[in-house]
């Protein structure tokens, strides 16, 4: 946890002010209408498409200089694109970073919530590629705002069943589509469907950025969010039948990975503060020992 | 020269800061409807527009978001001329095409269902009314459920038109569509998107 320098030359966070000013008035609609995807004029940023443009611009017009802002990549603080986008803040806001979810005030992820509850006041930004849930159903922009509109969500069921009826259960695994409020079907940005539950009634704030699809939408805390489902199939997670190698940590969303090339892999913690705060208590799981050397 | 001083002083000293501030604050209460919250309010404009009111105005409006005023506050040239001067704010009379209302009298304002209220296809396209409310305490008490709210909150907003609780409810019978209200009053705010709900039976 530290503060950094601002790069000079650039407006606090990157953005100008008109600009922070178009996304913060989208935003605020964004959380009277929950679920709704508000159209903003998202604009190019110094990364490409599909690196986070829209949960950085989302990021730089909330952000402050008293914030502290944690980036997590499917979970890591580590991995490429959380490390470049955290770089990013630190040189042209100079706010400070962690690595800690309970530290932070503001976490921009893609594709995870973290496993520590949130608490009321911190804000998850969601980095989003395809804001509409039901574009691979229908691909006209024209057809869904009108579906939207008339609360006519038939065809999600009908994907839904279509899933049952071939494979017998829902094989949709991430980016499971939620209601909001009994009203608007929304995207829940492609994060396993293990986390959807803690969207539900989060006492956090959860904004959701896409850049190039330009759309930004929101849920207000305490919001009621349900995976859709059928009485006879109803919504379940993914379980492990292993708890974390490292930690020992058990009812986690648990990663992959291939140790050798006999067929050797252990499975681990996807959210490495979780997995490392654990680990600083002294929990310890079958390779940790190992893992250390 | 008088006019001319008061026209370019009272903005915020830090635009890029305060206005950050001024949001936080602003989505803050947004996210959670009927909670008042302190704020600072950082600028100054000239009277009879409260000063968070102006801080609002500075933080949200610009030269794309069209601005009503209410007849005390129209009936102002050097306010206009504050305003414009520090927002970029185009004004219009009709409140339909609105996309911010500063109303300094709520009592007589026009119905919430003469402002924009966005389409089915696009609610977004809805007016945000900031209202100057006399105060958060001693007026008709209200309790709101809906997103946000943990539970219920309450608050008794005096000033707001007498029938505010009939138009109120029309406002959210009407979701997605409606108008989002931004309450000010002394150094407080308090929002009301057009999600919160009044509890039936405590109007």
């Amino acid at each position: 946890m530290t503060a950094h320098p601002q790069t000079s030359g650039y407006n606090f966070a990157y953005l100008d002010e008109q600009t922070k000013r178009m996304i913060r008035r989208a935003i605020l609609k964004a959380i009277a209408i929950p679920g709704y995807q508000v159209p903003f004029a998202s604009r190019e940023m110094p990364m490409p498409y599909g690196w986070g443009t829209g949960g950085v611009q989302v990021t730089a017009a909330i952000l402050g200089p008293r914030d502290v802002l944690k980036v997590i990549d499917q979970g890591a603080d580590d991995t490429t694109n959380a490390v470049s986008i955290r770089k990013f803040f630190e040189r042209v806001a100079g706010v400070e970073t962690t690595t800690r979810t309970a530290d932070a005030t503001i976490i921009q992820t893609r594709h995870r919530i973290p496993e520590a509850p949130l608490r009321e006041g911190q804000v998850l930004v969601y980095q989003v590629p395809i804001p509409e849930p039901l574009r691979f159903l229908e691909p006209r922009e024209t057809e869904t705002r009108k579906m939207h509109a008339l609360e006519e969500y038939g065809l999600m069921h009908v994907k839904l069943y279509e899933d049952i009826a071939r494979n017998g259960h829902i094989a949709t695994t991430y980016a499971y589509p939620v209601k909001i409020e009994g009203r608007y079907v929304m995207d829940p940005s492609p994060t396993p469907k293990f986390d959807n539950p803690k969207m539900h009634m989060s006492e956090a704030l959860q904004l959701f950025g896409a850049g190039r699809e330009k759309r930004i939408y929101a849920l207000p805390p305490y919001t009621d969010v349900v995976s859709l489902d059928f009485e006879d199939h109803p919504f379940e997670v993914q379980r492990f039948d292993r708890p974390c190698a490292l930690c020992g940590a058990e009812q986690v969303y648990l990663d992959e990975v291939v140790l050798d090339d006999r067929g050797g892999r252990m499975f681990v913690c996807s959210d490495t503060d979780h997995c490392e705060s654990r680990q600083a208590q002294g929990l310890r799981g079958e390779l940790s020992g190992e893992a250390a050397q | 020269m008088q006019t001319e001083t008061s026209t370019l002083e009272g903005g915020f000293a830090l635009p890029v800061f305060d206005a950050q501030v001024i949001f936080r604050a602003i989505m803050d209460a947004m996210a959670r409807p009927a909670v008042v919250t302190g704020v600072v309010p950082r600028a100054a404009p000239p009277a009879p527009l409260h000063p968070l009111a102006g801080a609002v105005a500075c933080t949200l409006i610009d030269a794309d978001t069209p601005v009503w005023l209410d007849q005390t506050l129209s009936d102002r040239e050097a306010l206009k001329a504050w305003l414009a001067f520090h927002t970029n704010a185009r004004f219009t009379d009709a409140p339909a095409g609105a996309a911010f209302a500063l109303v300094a009298d709520p009592a007589a304002m026009p119905p919430l269902d003469q402002f924009a209220q966005g389409t089915q296809e696009y609610p977004d396209r809805s007016a945000t009314l900031v209202l100057q409310i006399g105060s958060f305490e001693g007026g008709t008490p209200f309790t709101f459920h809906g997103p946000g709210i943990k539970g219920t909150a309450s608050m008794a907003p005096l000033g707001l038109p007498g029938d505010f609780a009939g138009q109120w409810n029309e406002n959210t019978r009407r979701f997605p569509r409606g108008v989002d209200l931004i309450l000010i009053a002394g150094e407080a705010i308090a929002c009301l998107p057009r999600s919160a709900r009044l509890v039936k039976g405590k109007e």
